[in-house]
């Protein structure tokens, strides 16, 4: 009787260090990038990393603003893209879809999240990349070229879009999964009410559903934000890694998690090189973290509120 | 009239956008299928390179595929080891405590933690502890990857193992420690197997945190602290290369590590009925 109950609580010991060292890996990973980026970030003010846009690690000047820029366009497009075929996805899959098409549709989406980036990558460089360099590149850089967002200079395919639409893919399943969550737990009394007054099925989405919903969209929108902000290889692959500023969807870019990995690892004699990609690292990770942080927060005050 | 032309309108483009998200799978699909399949033979899949392999000579990815396997396997076995505790204590010993909010949200926010992150965090830890790119490392950057995937997905088997059960057990005199072990574990066993391939279909086909920490070699994993090649590196440095017949191989790589993720998801489905000769309806 005493063993097992000391067992019981031996156990529970255990399992308690587990969850609670477990909980602290997020800090651990924090702490030892910042230990390892703060040469970098002693030795040159923060501004000047963060705005300069001058990238020569041989002669010390390490300016990540392209390297900035060049996460920020390909995601924000990716988003622009992602999020309306992913809102009207998750919104026709909780309020239309009977449940046979849910029933196919859902795992489907499963499958989408689980292919491999580096499939994503892929097809990429083998669909999506050809397709912007032959059809869609010449076809808007004649017709809309005027407009500096669609100038078509760079002819090899390798651009924004093509990194952006290839994102887009990989985000949606995220966003789906989530807002579908979210808008099932809007009470069905809601609903009834409102189609009680006379709405008709998509009124009733917009004026009860979508605004009861509104902070959990948000919430997802924000972990599919993330997940675009952080992915490596699939982006890497199709969007030409070229370290300028793009100014039209057609141009190449060059993100941070690009740049790690191509370049970590093997420039270790340069010094504060090394140093410097692991404050990209710090970066990308603190950004992600405070997202996620607070998708998490409201998901769960939106979820748990009907449960 | 002018509601009924929205309904329809917005109708209309929720099943357009459903199309497009599903179309988009298939495309992918298509497109890794119908460029993977003329470049796959049987040699691709039972020898490791040989010389000159990457110039367009004999040889196969059988490194790989062993190599993705061993690492994504052993990451596996690790995650489990550490999830299976935790989503026990969360769910069985602690409840609805501050703290288990806390490592909720904690083990959430590493979910999201981009790849190449644990990459260079895990090649940071080796730098200090003086570990090459080995299959250890790898292993080790893989577990980071999984760990937030499965114990959330097996937290969610067990908080769904009815509460009568767990209290029949304590109403016959077992300790939490039996009652988790001996009934919980049984009863979500097919949840668990399916969290099992859930994790080892991400690690499988995770390229940036594999990149830095378990390098590359052209020789079948052999040691722990030895290199081990990866699938999703292989996809990568062959379409890297500027020779068609090793793109070719590329795609066949591919293709390779797209069927093992398939054959993964399919294999959760039909776990679902399945290995539920303990399990109490």
């Amino acid at each position: 009787m005493l063993t097992r109950s000391l067992k019981d609580r031996l156990a529970s010991r255990l399992m308690f260090l587990v969850t609670f060292s477990s909980s602290l890996i997020v800090f651990l990973i924090a702490l030892a990038l910042y230990a390892r980026a703060r040469p970098i970030l002693t030795a040159k003010p923060l501004g000047e990393l963060i705005f300069s846009s001058s990238w020569h690690p041989l002669k010390g000047e390490f300016g990540f603003y392209p390297f900035i820029l060049g996460t920020l366009w390909v995601t924000a497009l990716a988003m622009i893209i992602s999020i309306p075929l992913s809102l009207l996805t998750a919104i026709y899959l909780a309020e239309y879809a009977s449940a046979r098409v849910r029933g196919v549709v859902k795992p489907l989406i499963d499958l989408l999240a689980g292919i491999p980036s580096v499939v994503y990558g892929l097809w990429g460089v083998l669909a999506v990349v050809p397709l912007i360099r032959d059809y869609v590149a010449p076809l808007m850089g004649r017709s809309l070229g005027f407009i500096p967002l669609f100038s078509a200079e760079n002819l090899t395919g390798y651009s924004v879009l093509a990194g952006s639409i290839v994102l887009a893919l990989m985000v949606f399943p995220i966003i789906i999964s989530v807002a579908e969550e979210v808008f099932r737990s809007v009470p069905d009394g809601l609903r009834e009410a409102s189609l009680a007054l006379g709405a008709t099925r998509w009124q009733m989405v917009k004026h009860v559903v979508i605004r009861k919903a509104l902070p959990g969209v948000v919430a997802a929108i924000v972990l599919g934000f993330s997940r675009a902000f952080g992915e490596t290889m699939a982006v890497l692959m199709v969007v030409g890694n070229v370290a300028m500023i793009p100014s039209s969807i057609f141009d190449p870019a060059y993100p941070l998690t690009a740049l790690i990995a191509n370049n970590y690892g093997e420039m270790m004699s340069i010094p504060l090189y090394d140093s410097a990609l692991l404050g990209a690292g710090l970066f990308l990770l603190l950004m992600v973290l405070c997202f996620n942080i607070m998708a998490r927060i409201i998901l769960r005050r939106v979820l748990r509120e009907e449960w | 009239m002018d509601k009924r032309k929205e309904e329809l309108i917005f109708q209309g483009l929720m099943i357009a956008s459903a199309l497009i998200v599903i179309g988009s799978l298939v495309f992918v699909l298509a497109v890794v299928v119908l460029k993977g399949l003329p470049a796959l033979n049987l040699a691709m899949l039972t020898q490791t390179p040989k010389g000159g392999y990457y110039l367009g000579g004999e040889g196969g990815i059988l490194n790989a595929i062993t190599g993705s396997l061993c690492l994504a396997g052993g990451a596996t076995v690790l995650a489990l080891l550490l999830s299976l505790p935790i989503a026990l204590f969360l769910q069985v010993y602690s409840g609805k405590s501050r703290f288990s909010e806390f490592a909720r949200l904690s083990l959430d926010v590493l979910w999201g933690v981009p790849s190449i992150v644990y990459g260079a965090f895990g090649f940071t830890i080796m730098v200090f502890l003086r570990v090459r790119a080995s299959l250890l490392g790898g292993v080790m950057a893989l577990t980071l990857l999984e760990l937030p995937i499965m114990s959330r997905a097996l937290e969610e088997v067990i908080s769904m193992v009815p509460l009568e059960l767990k209290e029949s057990a304590y109403a016959l005199g077992a300790t939490r420690l039996e009652t988790a072990m001996r009934v919980v574990v049984r009863q979500c066993l097919p949840g668990i197997l399916t969290a099992i391939l859930l994790a080892f279909g991400r690690g499988i086909g995770d390229a940036a945190s594999v990149l830095f920490t378990a390098g590359y070699t052209d020789s079948l994993p052999s040691s722990l602290f030895r290199p081990v090649a990866s699938l999703p590196l292989a996809v990568f440095f062959q379409l890297a290369t500027p020779f068609p017949e090793v793109q070719q191989r590329a795609y066949a790589s591919a293709l390779v590590l797209t069927i093992i993720v398939l054959l993964i998801s399919l294999g959760c489905r039909l776990i679902g009925g399945r290995f539920t000769a303990h399990v109490i309806r």
